[in-house]
């Protein structure tokens, strides 16, 4: 930690300081061989199959803004750090910190919003709590899920990408920035006219496709707070191989990239909800490409580079004018509380 | 997607590329002195592009990194004074002052908040009327005309709970003291929005007096690489000048509603840089009309006392294009964004950001 006695913003903003935080404390003190794999969800061996189990908490500021609101974002939230460690989400739990005052219609929509999204990528939410706070002590709602999912073994090691070999393609199921920038413009009712609409989307279906259908899936990572580029980073970091991707091949709607250049944001470290990373092997990229194509939420998808034997530890882009530049993890936060 | 496509477009890159690279005999150091060139220049990786003998230096172009820490401590001492709001722009709540950041005073309960618009602090001043609300200023010639106006609407409404702590600065008096200080370069990247808002006229005076280049530059990769071939082309055959590359914005009389008003509320005063120290004449403080909006004169700074710059950071010399980032000690071990020692690590323009970001 920087040697300081209080949390910052900045060591919620899924960036260094957030992994420092992380590792110094969390780790330091809860720590086992399962919680230090640092993997988006823990996996546990159980007689027969794997077990996955995760947790997040939600504190989007708006509660609603165009594309999702935070019960869907939870839900999703927690199916997807499932899915993307190769698992088959079934049972959530949802903690609700209410602040005194809240409005219950608004309250009913959320959960509403949390049941549909729960349903359409059948998973179960089978227990919960609620707790209401004084006025002023949260900030209108919080709301805490934790998920259990089944893995098979074959599948245990997507998460930490074990696997990874310099040739592996990087592949990504869309256009990134939306969900961050959606929020933005919610949260400051900033008028400024285009249409931006957060990809908060649950992706175990898809991922689920996937991993029945091909073998050579090294790894999986959704691109949340930090961006794209924060996963890549962090994809080498202290591993043998480098990462190259191609500007040119990262897909970013019209819209969030005029907003983007407006204020300012570089889209790589904008936060997405809907957005898988995939390390593949080169013989089954293909098949991964054509099984997304046919999906909703992966019809956009594109190979954005790969993974090389040269400058280990670093990714390097291939800028769209042809010249080279490294991308670090988030310093610091882009956004406040974008999930 | 238009108006940014086309400045990304390889078929006018390359002939840039190949025309630079045709003409460019001499080793050159050109110097930018714009935080948003500074960084265009790493995130578009314009040095991997360039011949050898080219270079580009970072000059002084990062508010942020220029401020004097003892604004920052002024900032963090009204900050804990009971009934003060102090808003500001983003990068400023993590530069170190002497002990602490304006970050760390929010986390420990102050009234920190990060506005967008100077305008934002005027209206936290009539929603909070018992509040002193006081706006951080700097920068250079693109935000003081908001700030300006600001303070005009501020007197027009006799609102007297909203005062204006200022560093802003102009540019040219430091571009000068970088040629007095011996600092060897070939021309100038001029700023491009703040050429918007004063036009080019002010840089005359380093081309007339100094035989320097001077070409105001726009922000995309295909400005940038046509600015850098003009400079080329001024070096190679011996006629210093003074261009115009970013034309679709900067106007020769530059904006005359922004200078106006800049001149009805500012006036030039001596004023401190990072790396520099004293420039005469190259700040911009509140005229006599306008003082009883000045932070000091609500506030008295006696008791916060002027700060050692740290020792073994070399901002400085970085920010005056002797030494690059990855020639500091500190730079990537002690001195990262996460944990920035110097300004130059803290504000996303800055120098030591920009190659820790994107060079490796």
């Amino acid at each position: 930690m920087t040697g300081d006695n209080q949390i910052l913003l900045d060591h919620g903003s899924g960036g260094r300081l957030s992994r420092e935080l992380t590792v110094n404390l969390f780790f330091k003190h809860f720590g086992n061989n399962i919680l230090s794999a640092a993997t988006d969800s823990a996996v546990v061996p159980t007689p027969g199959e794997h077990l996955a189990f995760t947790t997040d908490s939600f504190v989007v500021d708006p509660l609603f803004f165009p594309g999702g609101d935070i019960g869907k974002l939870a839900v999703c939230g927690t199916v997807n750090d499932l899915a993307v460690s190769g698992a088959t989400p079934l049972y959530l739990s949802a903690g609700f910190i209410i602040e005194e005052g809240f409005l219950l219609d608004d309250l009913k929509k959320i959960v509403r919003s949390m049941a549909d999204t729960a349903r359409s990528c059948g998973v179960k939410i089978v227990t919960g709590d609620t707790k209401v706070v004084n006025r002023g002590h949260c900030d209108k709602l919080f709301i805490n899920t934790s998920g259990v999912g089944l893995l098979k073994s074959s599948h245990k090691n997507i998460g930490s990408g074990k696997g990874i070999k310099p040739g592996d393609k990087i592949i990504i199921n869309g256009g990134i920035a939306s969900h961050g920038m959606a929020v933005m413009i919610a949260r400051n009712e900033l008028n400024v006219g285009g249409n931006v609409i957060s990809d908060c989307a649950p992706l175990s279906g898809l991922t689920g496709q996937i991993l029945k259908a091909t073998s050579g899936i090294k790894f999986m990572r959704d691109a949340t707070r930090g961006g794209l580029a924060t996963v890549l980073s962090e994809l080498c970091e202290n591993r043998k191989f480098g990462i190259e991707v191609a500007e040119e091949a990262i897909k970013i709607d019209d819209n969030v990239r005029g907003i983007c250049e407006f204020f300012g944001f570089d889209p790589l470290y904008v936060a997405n909800e809907g957005k898988v990373v995939m390390v593949v092997a080169p013989e089954k990229a293909g098949s991964v490409i054509n099984i997304m194509k046919s999906h909703k939420y992966g019809h956009d998808v594109s190979v954005i580079g790969e993974v090389v034997e040269k400058h280990p530890g670093k990714t390097i882009l291939k800028t769209k004018i042809g010249g080279s530049r490294m991308i670090d993890m988030l310093a610091g936060s882009q956004l406040p509380r974008i999930c | 997607m238009r108006f940014i496509d086309e400045y990304y477009d390889t078929s006018l890159i390359e002939p840039l590329l190949r025309s630079i690279k045709k003409i460019s005999k001499k080793e050159v150091r050109f110097m930018e002195v714009c935080g948003g060139h500074t960084m265009a220049i790493r995130k578009f990786g314009l040095p991997s592009l360039l011949p050898e003998n080219i270079r580009l230096l970072s000059g002084p172009g990062c508010p942020v990194c220029v401020t004097d820490r003892w604004f920052i401590d002024k900032a963090i001492a009204l900050a804990r004074m009971p009934g003060n709001i102090i808003t500001t722009f983003g990068d400023l709540v993590r530069v170190p002052g002497s002990s602490s950041t304006l970050e760390k005073e929010k986390a420990n309960g102050a009234d920190i908040r990060i506005v967008y618009s100077p305008l934002d602090a005027l209206a936290l001043a009539k929603e909070f009327p018992e509040k002193n609300i006081i706006f951080l200023g700097i920068g250079f010639e693109t935000t003081s005309p908001a700030v300006a106006v600001t303070v005009a609407n501020a007197k027009k409404e006799h609102l007297t709970n909203f005062s204006l702590l200022s560093s802003h600065k102009i540019m040219p008096p430091a571009m000068k003291a970088i040629i007095h200080e011996g600092i060897k370069i070939d021309g100038y990247i001029c700023p491009g929005h703040v050429s918007t808002i004063t036009g080019p006229e002010m840089y005359r005076e380093i081309v007339g007096k100094y035989g320097l280049g001077c070409v105001i530059s726009g922000f995309e990769p295909t400005d940038l690489l046509q600015t850098i071939l003009m400079l080329v082309d001024q070096v190679e055959s011996g006629k210093p000048k003074l261009e115009i590359q970013y034309k679709r914005a900067v106007k020769p009389d530059g904006n005359l509603k922004a200078k106006k008003i800049m001149a009805e509320v500012f006036e030039t005063c001596d004023d401190w840089w990072r790396g520099f120290g004293i420039i005469p004449e190259s700040g911009l403080s509140l005229n006599k009309k306008y003082k009883p909006f000045d932070a000091g004169e609500f506030f008295n700074f006696n008791e916060v006392p002027k700060p050692e710059e740290d020792k073994a950071c070399i901002c400085g010399e970085i920010l005056k294009g002797l030494k690059t980032p990855a020639e500091c000690l500190l730079f990537r071990i002690k001195c990262n964004p996460g944990n920035p020692v110097g300004a130059c690590m803290v504000s996303s323009e800055g120098a030591c950001h920009a190659y820790y970001k994107y060079q490796g």
